[in-house]
């Protein structure tokens, strides 16, 4: 069966269907109970799963890691939900030292598999510290995984396959696109959890987003195709571990890449990418990897927000200075 | 120090029991009814002149005039959010009125009344709700630090700074105010103990207004808060944060107690959020109407209103003349915060650092290059 969801929507019938296949499944967050999460993504949840399985926990991100951390060596599959990208922090701790190292440091002996849910990204005219990307520090630590969802389908598909995969995942929601909705066959085989996508075929530029990033790179392309430009729109999926081998694919067809996101430039995931990307294809590159990224500043306050998310202007900027080369 | 003993007993918890907000309270100070009648607390006596009272009531109802003109402006769509303080006025204004001039206060996000207080301008705040900055007031002269959206990192901040004074030997003392929500936050929990071991000037004052968001009390603590003080060695009070006079009072006696080299105080002001939890909240989801109706039966500004009257301290025409300010706040908060506009956008860049670095430069002067392609492209 298709039906046509918001992403928000898809994210909330793909958690009640994993909350319904494993009864070890269990919600933590603040206000996901009788309020439905700030973004309604929890919604109606606890009425049908109960207290002990929608949990509205105290305000305190460490303590809803840490405990995830013990539920989890108990069995237990805890999804936190972290109310906004900017309360991540003080959960860190627990995220990094904690829940990325002990399936390690117990040689396999204790399981970790938790996710941890975070609307991310900017573009909905929030006050400070809710709108940040804080992906890099994430993909930084080994033995977490970052998936980040940009479809509705993957919303729905991504959410259960993160909740039924034996490691930590950070599950990144693209929050301004909560709202856009897209089809979702709630049947049919879901897409690998862990692998890029060409969600956009082209012969010029290849072009690499990943979650509220997707759109706009189709947008470029479809902005790009009026001008007799052909771009081709990878979207990334995964972060940690990434799937680079679609991209090599198709750079060295295209010959040019572009990757964009919204974290700050330094050491975000573009550098990885233009690092990796150039040593695998260089023989194929006509131009270097260019990085279309947010600037090396605090997110400003939301009226400049517009002047500091990379739009379709700047991806196009980026592929006129690729085929320039 | 008597006037900040507190209790220790343990108040039995009933989980889920209904209405819990209204129980009874023999250990919280008043000093002013919600009848608006004057009682005597023996720990905290209070003298306030006739001049005073009059000051702290065009307080309260001016810090609701701009609260409510703002909740309007968001409504219009001219700002982004707004945390409303409605029902907290006299926590706020009570507490904000204690502090002396060389004092500094450590806000949340909620504490428009202390920053009225501070004389802090509200079209400074508004600012920050719009979106045009971070918030535009200087934190030095007010003595009003900047607003602080992560739950309880201030009380860190709040007690360090104190810990600063302390080793000036400044005699003065910081307010850090909290939310009931925040007392859960590791960091709180820090800042108590950081305080209690460096007998710090610093006095945590936490607005129970009984909810984070949707989330009652309950789901943070089976104790009164105010009783959480005992276990970190320093007294905790419970006040009638309703009651602008009882919350001025033991404000006003934590803070001396600071200044004098008794370390910190926590003052629980019991209240109620009257409003949703910022615009974006839909309160109707998880409370009942009844329970808005009791507490509206409490309320802040209503008790001082009859008390001045009762008491001939204040008649129609001065009435009338606290609502002709309020009337000429709200018009010049509309009118200005429609003004607001937004600063360069270079100003992303301009502040970041002290000494800027060459790569930010960089992106500046790319970014500057960028936007000059597009000037006047529509014309
Ligand atoms: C570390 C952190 N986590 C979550 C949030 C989101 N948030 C903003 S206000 C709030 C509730 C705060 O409740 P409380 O401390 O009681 O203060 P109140 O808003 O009631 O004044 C939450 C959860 C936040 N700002 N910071």
């Amino acid at each position: 069966m298709t039906e046509t969801l918001t992403i928000g929507k898809a994210l909330n019938l793909g958690l009640r269907r994993a909350m319904e296949d494993d009864a070890k499944v269990v919600l933590m967050g603040e206000d996901i109970g009788r309020l439905g999460g700030v973004f309604r993504i929890t919604d109606g949840l606890q009425k049908d799963f109960g207290e002990d399985r929608v949990v509205d926990t105290p305000l305190a991100e460490a303590g809803i890691l840490g405990t995830a951390v013990g539920l989890a060596m108990r069995g237990y599959r805890p999804v936190c939900e972290i109310q906004f990208d900017g309360f991540v922090f003080p959960a860190v701790n627990q995220i990094v030292t904690q829940v990325a190292k002990l399936h390690a440091r117990s040689k396999g002996r204790l399981p970790m598999p938790i996710v941890v849910r975070i609307p991310f990204g900017g573009g909905i005219g929030a006050v400070e510290h809710h709108s940040e990307s804080p992906e890099g520090y994430f993909v930084h630590t080994a033995g977490l995984k970052v998936v980040a969802i940009s479809s509705p389908a993957d919303a729905y598909w991504g959410i259960q396959q993160a909740v039924a995969h034996p490691d930590p995942i950070i599950f990144l929601e693209p929050k301004r696109r909560y709202w856009d909705k897209g089809e979702v066959d709630l049947d049919g085989a879901p897409a690998p959890l862990f692998a890029s996508r060409v969600v956009r075929g082209g012969d010029d530029v290849t072009v690499l987003a990943y979650g509220p990033m997707v759109k706009t790179a189709l947008q470029a392309a479809e902005a790009a195709a009026e001008e007799g430009r052909s771009l081709e729109v990878v979207d990334l999926r995964t972060l940690s571990p990434l799937d680079l081998e679609p991209v090599y694919a198709s750079v060295r067809r295209t010959g040019r890449c572009v990757v964009v996101h919204e974290a700050p430039l330094t050491l975000g995931l573009g550098a990885e990418i233009a690092a990796r990307v150039t040593e695998t294809c260089f023989h194929s590159l006509e131009a270097p990897v260019l990085r279309v990224g947010g600037y090396d500043t605090p997110y400003p306050p939301s009226k400049l927000e517009e002047d500091y998310l990379p739009d379709l202007d700047r991806v196009l900027d980026a592929v006129d200075r690729a085929l320039g080369f | 120090m008597t006037a900040l003993s507190h209790t220790t007993e343990v108040v039995d918890p009933v989980p889920g029991a209904g209405a819990p907000h209204l129980p009874d309270q023999p250990d919280l100070v008043q000093l002013l009814t919600p009848e608006g009648e004057r009682v005597e607390h023996p720990d905290y006596a209070l003298d306030v002149t006739a001049e005073e009272l009059r000051g702290l009531y065009r307080d309260l109802v001016l810090v609701r005039r701009w609260d409510s003109e703002a909740t309007a402006l968001q409504r219009q769509g001219e700002l982004g959010l707004w945390a409303s303080l409605l029902g907290q006025e006299a926590a706020q204004v009570g507490a904000g009125r204690a502090l002396a001039a060389d004092d500094m206060a450590f806000p949340t996000y909620r504490e428009h009344g202390v920053a009225w207080t501070r004389g802090v301008d509200p079209l400074h705040v508004l600012s920050l709700f719009r979106g045009v900055d971070q918030g535009g007031w200087d934190p030095v002269t007010t003595g009003f630090n900047l607003y602080t959206v992560v739950i309880g990192a201030q009380t860190l901040h709040a007690t360090g700074y104190a810990m600063g004074m302390q080793r000036d030997g400044a005699e003065s003392a910081t307010l850090a105010f909290l939310g009931d929500g925040a007392t859960s936050q590791g960091e709180v929990n820090e800042a108590l103990i950081w305080a209690s071991t460096f007998a710090a000037p610093v006095v945590f004052f936490c607005q129970n207004n009984q909810y984070a968001i949707s989330a009652p009390i309950e789901r943070q603590s089976r104790v009164p808060l105010f009783q959480r003080a005992a276990g970190f060695g320093f007294p905790g009070v419970r006040v009638d944060g309703n009651d602008v006079l009882a919350v001025l009072a033991v404000t006003r006696a934590a803070l001396a107690a600071a200044r004098d080299g008794q370390g910190p105080t926590f003052i629980e002001a019991f209240t109620y959020r009257m409003g949703a939890h910022t615009t974006s909240d839909d309160p109707t989801r998880y409370r009942l109407a009844s329970e808005l109706e009791e507490w509206k039966l409490r309320d802040p500004i209503a008790r001082v209103k009859a008390h001045l009257s009762r008491s001939g301290i204040a008649d129609a025409d001065f009435f009338a003349g606290v609502e002709a300010d309020a009337d000429a706040l709200a018009e010049r908060i509309r009118s200005g915060t429609r003004e607001l506009a937004p600063p360069a956008p270079t100003e992303i860049f301009d502040h970041v650092y002290a000494e800027m670095p060459p790569e930010l430069a960089r992106q500046r002067a790319e970014f500057v290059e960028y936007h000059s392609r597009f000037e006047g492209a529509g014309q």
